[in-house]
């Protein structure tokens, strides 16, 4: 399965199996001490485009906007942010909202062909999000939780996004404008956490040859020294088929062209070379 | 209180901890004074969690044990089962919201922590958080939520609360991944925590 992202002025990114792991740089978040949150509550964008210039720097593909802030107009703010980047950087986004007018007049600004983070299997959420593909050319990132709560078995979720799939084909959405969340739970708190989404990935590969994605650092919530879980981690979800991943590029980044070569995506290790190569250059 | 039983619990060691239980019950030492002893044990747990020497699979394994302990002296316990409870409390993931860890967590800690609490789930309206609290009259209510929306219906909660005339007679805490004072003041509740201890002590000062 090939799944194409555009960005506003036309570059493309493929995910795929035979591309190597796509990297959603999850920087731009209101949460945690980054100082997001307050750059959009001033309607700063400096502090927004300086992350979005590091996260592009160190290796990240595509940039995933949330600014669902307390307090703030995300119809608003997100059009704001994105408008921003799209003039500064050539790079394709990833809208982390559902808020659908925020959607909405953000999508009006033309972004090539973006993705829309996240859809879940209740009925009010694909309702209103779904016929936003028809309008504009957009990939959806569909996870595996409904209205009961976030199913820890793998056969609930990959029920769900049976029923996700079904819905959205009705509204002419092609599978590879369909990217499946196969959700993380910590680590910390359910011991089968990792082996449960794994094998939600794989089903969900075998049934329907859809790309799979995660947010991956949510393995080790509750967790001393989280960077050693997030990559023995996501190093196996690659080996299980994952093909993007919302992540922080600049920590992940080298074990992920580690990874790719390890799973035999990487033919004599073109990339990981001239990868290692262009850092000891910086 | 026994000293040695804190101290082995408050360091997370099960079997020890279970056998000292069942040696003390066999010795006839009254069930409540274990229990008081292992709810000693939990405050240290909760210390040592927030100056950041415990993580959460810490203070869930004392859960455990704690569990395990009452599990042992409770068949022992003479009174009525009225007095077994610290309290009641209330708790839901508000409605448009289905994010249960957290919450999850929450209940599992106010429950080994003697507490009576009921769980009305995810994706739950204001009408039947008000109602379970007509019916139980708890002392505490507990709202949950994560997405940034849902401090709209947690608001609204309160409001509804309040309009059936019974916020006087309960405190509210409300928990999720970005709340902090700035969200208590707009929702209208008492108290914020920001995670599971956070929540027992609220309880712990409220009851």
């Amino acid at each position: 399965m090939e799944t194409k992202v555009i960005s506003p002025k036309g570059k493309e990114v493929k995910i795929g199996d035979s591309y190597p792991t796509v990297i959603i740089g999850e920087r731009i978040n209101p949460f945690g001490k980054s100082g997001i949150k307050e750059a959009l509550e001033r309607k700063d964008i400096e502090p927004i485009l300086k992350i979005a210039e590091e996260q592009i720097s160190e290796g990240a593909d595509i940039l995933n906007v949330n600014v669902a802030a307390f307090g703030v107009d995300e119809a608003e703010l997100l059009p704001f942010v994105v408008e921003n980047l799209a003039k500064r950087f050539d790079v394709p986004l990833c809208l982390e909202s559902r808020n659908k007018e925020a959607l909405r007049r953000t999508l009006d600004i033309g972004l090539g062909k973006p993705i829309i983070n996240s859809v879940s299997g209740e009925f009010h959420v694909m309702e209103s999000l779904f016929p936003l593909a028809k309008e504009y050319n957009a990939v959806f990132v569909i996870i595996a939780s409904d209205g009961k709560g976030i199913p820890k078995e793998p056969e609930r979720r990959i029920s769900i996004v049976g029923n996700i799939l079904e819905e959205a084909s009705k509204y002419g959405i092609k599978k590879e404008d369909i990217i499946v969340d196969s959700i993380v739970e910590s680590i910390a708190l359910s011991t089968k956490a990792a082996e449960n989404t794994f094998k939600t990935m794989r089903a969900i590969k075998s049934q329907w040859d859809l790309n799979l994605i995660l947010g991956a650092s949510n393995i080790s919530f509750g967790l001393p020294m989280r960077n050693f879980i997030n990559v023995v981690f996501l190093s196996a979800a690659v080996l299980n088929g994952l093909t993007c991943v919302i992540t922080n590029a600049k920590i992940l980044k080298p074990y992920i062209m580690a990874a790719d070569l390890i799973a035999g995506k990487d033919n004599l290790a073109r990339r990981y070379t001239s990868y290692m190569k262009s850092l000891k250059t910086k | 209180m026994n000293q040695d039983f804190v101290q082995k619990m408050a360091d997370l060691k099960e079997e020890e901890v279970l056998e000292m239980t069942k040696a003390e019950i066999e010795k006839g030492t009254d069930p409540f004074v274990i229990l008081d002893s292992a709810r000693a044990a939990m405050e240290i747990v909760g210390k040592r969690f927030e100056s950041g020497e415990y993580f959460l699979p810490d203070l869930i394994m004392a859960g455990e044990i704690l569990r395990g302990v009452s599990e042992i002296v409770k068949p022992h316990i003479k009174y009525e089962s009225g007095k077994e409870k610290m309290g009641k409390v209330v708790i839901a993931t508000v409605e448009g919201d289905i994010h249960d860890i957290g919450k999850d967590i929450v209940v599992f800690m106010l429950d080994v922590n003697g507490y009576e609490v009921y769980d009305l789930g995810v994706d739950v309206p204001a009408s039947v958080i008000v109602d379970k609290i007509k019916e139980v009259k708890p002392q505490v209510v507990g709202l949950s939520g994560f997405l940034t929306l849902a401090f709209d219906a947690m608001k609204k909660t309160v409001e509804e609360i309040k309009k059936a005339g019974l916020r006087d007679s309960v405190k509210i805490m409300i928990g999720g991944g970005q709340i902090d004072e700035k969200v208590r003041e707009y929702v209208g509740a008492d108290a914020y925590g920001k995670d599971a201890v956070a929540a027992v002590n609220l309880c712990r000062k409220w009851i």
